[in-house]
């Protein structure tokens, strides 16, 4: 039996290294108390500037993953998106719902800076953040402590930044082909102020109505923005998508994908981006990053297979458009869960949103009649909720023991671990979600098309994006 | 002077090509054309949705020849861009009164 043998052998040795240990803590501590007062001294300067130094280099490996994680972010939108919209619109759309992205980049980049950070994340009240940081004041090296001890609120500031470019350009995806560009500004510009700000300082902030990690009224789990981001561009989506109306000719003309190549490495961005999305959510680059990268990586996998599994069922054939939409849509589902599922229950999360959204898509959009040109509600507002419910089932105390008892014990987080309650609150903030995206959506459409008018004229239309707003072509393979 | 007009399947053209420059033709004009004769179209899906794709892409092959090198032109494409299968195309001949080389102005078959 030789494991028995070496196992005692172990022991044998453990304790014999236990004994040495103690018999030099005890010279030590002899020692120190042989020492004089200034030598104590000094060794508590010492001790601090140890203290320093392993702070310091915690904050450094923390800050590097986060640097890495809002590179990844915005890596999402651009070419991510872009890639993933360009290539589902006809060749005469192309360059336009690229631009959507890329404009957005720039702009609610400036208008992060200027009003959006301080509203998301300044103090504030419960449902929006005061002025405290309007034009960045006080956002420099040092940490914000209430929201990331370890790295400069700079990093913070524009790891966040890159949430916000991305989810109103989610929202392109359903008034693509036939928004005017101007419209697209004005639009999501003021979307970002009235449904996103009030949202993210909601579900984030210090305070907020929904916050679960800083004292709000109906802790709603959303690590990465299940509600924040997915919901609300999804759910917008919709609205955009009734209001505006079909494009022309739909659903009588076709309108395949004019490239599912491009929208493949679009897909393929997206899946790597997220590991920022999620992981980077974590802020920090401890173990709580990894469980996220995992459950994320497992979810967008098995959603693959649920989508183009059911597309095999039903269709006969696993499409590629089936198999990227199915990732894109698992990752949707485990972003609010990213932060407090195993990897497990992240596998399930994952298929049952491959198949949901693709029966959404496929199914219930003909059913319904709208005209969500590239599948932004059915993905991102079907996936969304399907994931932010399905965090209250699974979440658990072993990835995240965020809710805790007046000693400071861990209480349960999920459904499954005994928490029925918290099924409640995420509801609570999934129609509060909902509530939010329809009203704000409805109110700035209307303001947008008094302003400067949503649609294209049919010429424009038919002519494409690409010329009548922006003059240009996507491809000339003759010049 | 024969016009030869021949619409074969993309993937033959290479080697009907290959096989009319050994027979001594030198000029061809191609095109990348759409179209169906017998031969429908086929079904895409793209996220649940289906559609009729009946314009299939083909490579039209324009020769214009001296009538000896006609008969031995239709036997070569006739051999190389066979398949077999519904979809490899068609073949139009045509008589050619006059051909005219633009640099030289020289006429007829000496044009060719």
């Amino acid at each position: 039996m030789p494991e028995t043998d070496s196992a005692g052998n172990g022991s044998n040795t453990n304790t014999r290294r236990c004994r040495r240990a103690v018999a030099m803590i005890s010279c030590l501590v002899a020692i120190l108390a042989l020492g004089t007062q200034g030598a104590l001294a000094q060794d508590a300067d010492r001790i601090a500037k140890l203290e320093q130094q392993v702070a310091a280099a915690q904050s450094a490996g923390d800050n590097a993953w986060m640097l890495t994680s809002a590179a990844l972010v915005l890596m999402m939108t651009g070419p991510g998106l872009a890639l993933f919209y360009g290539g589902l619109v006809r060749k005469r759309n192309v360059l336009a719902t690229m631009m959507q992205s890329f404009a957005l980049m720039a702009f609610i980049t400036v208008m992060w800076g200027l009003v959006g950070y301080s509203l998301c994340f300044g103090p504030g009240n419960s449902f929006i953040g005061g002025f405290d940081h309007l034009f960045l004041r006080g956002v420099g090296a040092e940490p914000n402590s209430t929201y990331a001890a370890t790295i400069p609120q700079q990093t913070f500031m524009v790891y966040q930044l890159m949430f916000a470019i991305i989810t109103p350009g989610l929202i392109t995806g359903a008034f693509a082909e036939r928004m005017k560009f101007s419209a697209m500004v004005v639009f999501t510009g003021l979307w970002f102020v009235v449904v996103y700000a009030p949202l993210a300082h909601m579900v984030w902030g210090q305070g907020g109505f929904l916050n679960a990690a800083l004292g709000g009224r109906f802790p709603t789990l959303d690590f990465a923005g299940g509600t924040v981001v997915h919901i609300s561009s999804g759910v917008s989506a919709l609205v955009c998508a009734i209001y505006l109306g079909k494009r022309l000719g739909y659903p009588k003309l076709a309108m395949p994908p004019h490239s599912v190549t491009l929208s493949f490495i679009g897909a393929c961005l997206l899946w790597v981006g997220w590991f920022g999305f999620n992981a980077g959510s974590a802020l920090s680059a401890g173990s709580l990053a990894s469980s996220a990268f995992v459950a994320t990586h497992f979810a967008a996998a098995a959603a693959v297979i649920g989508w183009a599994g059911a597309e095999w069922l039903r269709n006969g054939k696993p499409s590629v458009l089936g198999a990227i939409s199915g990732a894109v849509a698992g990752l949707v589902a485990i972003t609010p869960a990213s932060g407090f599922v195993t990897p497990m229950p992240a596998l399930l999360i994952g298929l049952t949103a491959g198949i949901v959204c693709y029966l959404m898509v496929a199914v219930g959009k003909a059913a319904f009649g709208y005209d969500d040109s590239l599948d932004a509600f059915g993905v991102h507002g079907v996936g969304g909720t399907l994931g932010a419910l399905l965090t209250g089932v699974f979440a658990t105390q072993a990835i995240n023991p965020l809710f805790k008892d007046a000693q400071g014990q861990p209480l349960p987080m999920g459904l499954l671990e005994g928490n029925p309650g918290q099924l409640g609150n995420q509801l609570v903030g999934v129609l509060i979600a909902w509530g939010i995206a329809i009203v704000g959506s409805l109110i700035l459409l209307k303001v947008t098309d008094l302003l400067v008018g949503l649609r294209v004229t049919q010429e424009e239309e038919i002519q494409g994006l690409d010329l009548s707003q922006h003059g240009e072509v996507g491809y000339d393979f003759e010049s | 002077m024969t016009r030869i007009e021949a619409i074969i399947q993309p993937s033959r053209f290479e080697a009907v090509k290959t096989a009319l420059h050994e027979i001594g033709i030198e000029g061809m004009t191609v095109s990348e054309v759409r179209g169906h004769g017998r031969q429908k179209g086929h079904t895409e899906t793209y996220r649940g949705r289906e559609y009729e794709v009946d314009l299939l892409p083909k490579v039209k092959i324009e020769m214009v020849l001296p009538y000896n090198l006609v008969d031995s032109a239709i036997q070569t494409i006739l051999k190389h861009a066979k398949t077999g299968k519904i979809g490899d195309g068609k073949i139009f001949i045509s008589k050619i009164d006059e051909a005219i080389r633009i640099r030289d102005e020289e006429r007829g078959e000496a044009a060719l």
